[in-house]
């Protein structure tokens, strides 16, 4: 069976004054139809650039993608012209962003915004562009809906706007929702409303979601794989239960101990990562997280190790030292 | 102590809740407050009516007939502003001179506008070459003075325009011209002013949103990033009003403008040069009147421009 997205080697660089930001470092994985994969890493490990290259959003300049394949459907995303792109765009693969405050026009209103899309793919007129729209928002949960088309953004709260913004997500039905850090600027009940939302219409729907995060309790929640991310590389990828259960990577071991749980002991301090991601200005060389790694060896810091199966299902990491033993590969 | 409690009255849930204020409500509540502003306003209407309302009361024939035997008469009950050195009545030549003035001041910033507009908005959000470019020829514009180009242009297309006709009047096809050269090179301001906007919006999340939902680069533009940049628009676009009624009066005044006998403020000023001391009524009234205007769209522009913009929060 093949892969609704399968991207090969991507590569995403900037060209800053400060000098080539290496943002996104040949990655390549794979979504199945109607699976969710979850993305997680710290800040800056290039989670959403990878996505925004996916969909050929980033800027150019400064950004470039440096290289890759990115098969959605078979066909190559990144040799298709800008106009192919926006068809494909809200159509096929839609994206919903971290900030809805700031992800709403705030001079057109709610209704504008919804059926824009439905105008520009599916060809609609106002009318029934309205009445698909009444729907979509049903469906989100606004009550009311055919009386708040006409409403500008600011009269609504975040978990609404963020609503809105799976609204227009859905209009065209697409196969694939690319949903970047979806929760992060909402409070944590609004934030299981919008998991559950999205969890609901993915079945209503079945579509695949890309879910990125970073935080790894909603990952559990939510996803079917896990991939996670440092530096602009994959250093792990799991299915969601093998992960928590038994992860192989450092860093994401490091994760899972930094994350506070209800059945661990409460005298003890959680633990973090000493350290901060390595800085992107520099072309990578060795392993990215050899310089916070409990586990380094001399190999680590010359040779960066290449994602390889470590067991079954695809467990896939990136690491010279298995954690377990302290064997070295 | 009871009577007091029983006078509070009871608010239900709704009652309290005041609906929030629509952008139009905060905008005109910060507007009324601009004493200046709504005196402009007043001011431009009452020209307005004086200069398109008084077209009822004179004729045009009336307005362009002239009579050299009464050249150069003060004002008298016949003719309240005087009369002119060929014995045109002044008072009948300011109102259609008015509506000349005023039109050419409104139709030269829309045609501003449209430049400005186009050349901001392609600059700022594509950036890179294009930028480059518009905006080197943004700046050679800006480096020759303003009125050495109106002149220059005003010369050089200049020349016999077939007369033109205007909701039945008959003008001269200079006004045309006039229209397209005030516009051709007033529209810099506003192209810069345009494309910071759009540097600025361009960055922001809900054009990435709209890009993301597969909006055409066009719609963006115009759809999504120009109506949030609608506010200084609207201030310079007022304010460029005043600029182009003002340099009309220029290149009227140099004889390069309008040609008569249509009037205009300006081609009014310009016979009146030669009797400065011994006709003051013939520059007086013309002048009168586009100071009138000209102080009144700044008022306008000014109180439109604390009134429109976002960060001024008082209400």
């Amino acid at each position: 069976m093949t892969s609704l997205l399968d991207v090969k080697d991507l590569k995403t660089r900037f060209l800053t004054p400060e000098g080539t930001v290496y943002a996104v470092n040949g990655i390549s994985f794979h979504v199945d139809e109607g699976e969710t994969l979850a993305v997680v890493g710290e800040s800056g490990c290039g989670k959403s650039v990878s996505m925004l290259s996916v969909l050929q959003l980033i800027l150019v300049p400064p950004g470039e993608i440096a290289g890759g394949v990115v098969l959605y459907r078979g066909q190559d995303l990144l040799k298709k012209s800008e106009r192919e792109m926006e068809a494909i765009r809200g159509q096929e693969i839609a994206m919903i962003f971290q900030d809805p405050m700031t992800s709403l026009n705030p001079v057109l209103t709610i209704g504008k915004q919804i059926t824009e899309s439905l105008r520009v793919h599916m060809g609609m007129d106002q009318k029934s562009a309205n009445k698909r729209a009444v729907e979509l928002l049903e469906m989100v949960g606004i009550s009311d809906p055919s009386h708040r088309l006409g409403d500008y953004p600011h009269l609504f709260s975040g978990g609404m706007r963020q609503r809105v913004m799976i609204a227009m997500a859905l209009t065209c039905n697409p196969s694939l929702l690319i949903a970047d850090e979806p929760t992060t600027a909402l409070d944590v009940t609004i934030q299981a409303q919008i998991i559950e939302l999205v969890i609901r219409i993915r079945q209503q729907v079945g579509m695949a979601v890309i879910w990125i995060t970073h935080d790894l309790g909603v990952v559990a929640g939510i996803a079917d794989r896990v991939m996670v991310m440092y530096a602009g590389f994959i250093v792990e990828e799991a299915n969601v239960n093998a992960l928590y259960e038994n992860p192989r990577h450092p860093y994401t071991s490091s994760l899972l101990e930094a994350l506070p749980r209800v059945d661990r002991r409460r005298d003890r301090r959680l633990k973090s990562i000493p350290g901060a991601p390595p800085s992107l200005l520099v072309e990578p060389h060795g392993c990215p997280f050899a310089v916070r790694c409990e586990f380094v060896i001399e190999r680590c810091r010359t040779e960066n190790p290449f994602l390889t199966a470590v067991g079954e299902n695809h467990h896939n990491i990136a690491c010279w030292v298995d954690i377990k033993t302290g064997a070295q590969r | 102590m009871t009577t007091e409690a029983a006078h509070i009255p009871v608010l239900t849930p709704d009652e309290l809740e005041t609906p929030p204020l629509s952008l139009q409500e905060l905008t005109w509540r910060r507007f009324k407050r601009h004493k200046l502003a709504i005196f402009g306003t007043i001011v431009l209407v009452l020209l307005f009516f004086y200069s398109f309302g008084g077209a009822f009361f004179v004729s045009e024939d009336y307005a362009n007939f002239n009579d050299t035997t009464i050249s150069l008469n003060a004002p008298s009950q016949q003719h309240p502003f005087g009369t002119d050195a060929i014995g045109r009545d002044i008072l009948a030549r300011t109102i259609y001179g008015g509506q000349i003035s005023l039109l050419i001041g409104m139709t030269a910033v829309i045609v501003e506008t449209i430049l400005g507009i186009l050349v901001g908005a392609l600059a700022g959000y594509y950036g890179g070459v294009v930028d480059n470019i518009l905006m080197r020829i943004t700046e050679a514009m800006l480096n020759i003075p303003e009125i050495f180009l109106l002149i220059v242009m005003a010369k050089f297309f200049g020349g016999k325009i077939p007369d033109i006709s205007f909701f039945g009047r008959i003008l001269s096809g200079s006004v045309v011209l006039i229209v397209l050269i005030i516009g051709g090179t007033a529209w810099m301001y506003l192209a810069r002013i345009v494309r910071a906007e759009f540097l600025s919006l361009k960055e922001r999340d809900f054009v990435l949103a709209a890009r993301a939902t597969g909006t055409r680069n066009i719609e963006i533009i115009f759809m999504h990033i120009l109506p949030n940049c609608l506010a200084p628009i609207i201030v310079t676009a007022t304010l460029g009003v005043a600029n182009a009624i003002l340099s009309e009066a220029y290149i009227s005044f140099l004889g390069l403008g309008v040609q008569p006998p249509t009037a205009t403020w300006g081609n009014m000023l310009d016979s009146a040069n030669n009797y400065l001391e011994s006709a003051p009524w013939l520059w007086f009234y013309p002048a009168l009147l586009i100071l009138l205007t000209v102080l009144s769209i700044n008022f306008l522009g000014d109180g439109l421009r604390d009134a429109l913009d976002p960060h001024s929060r008082t209400v």
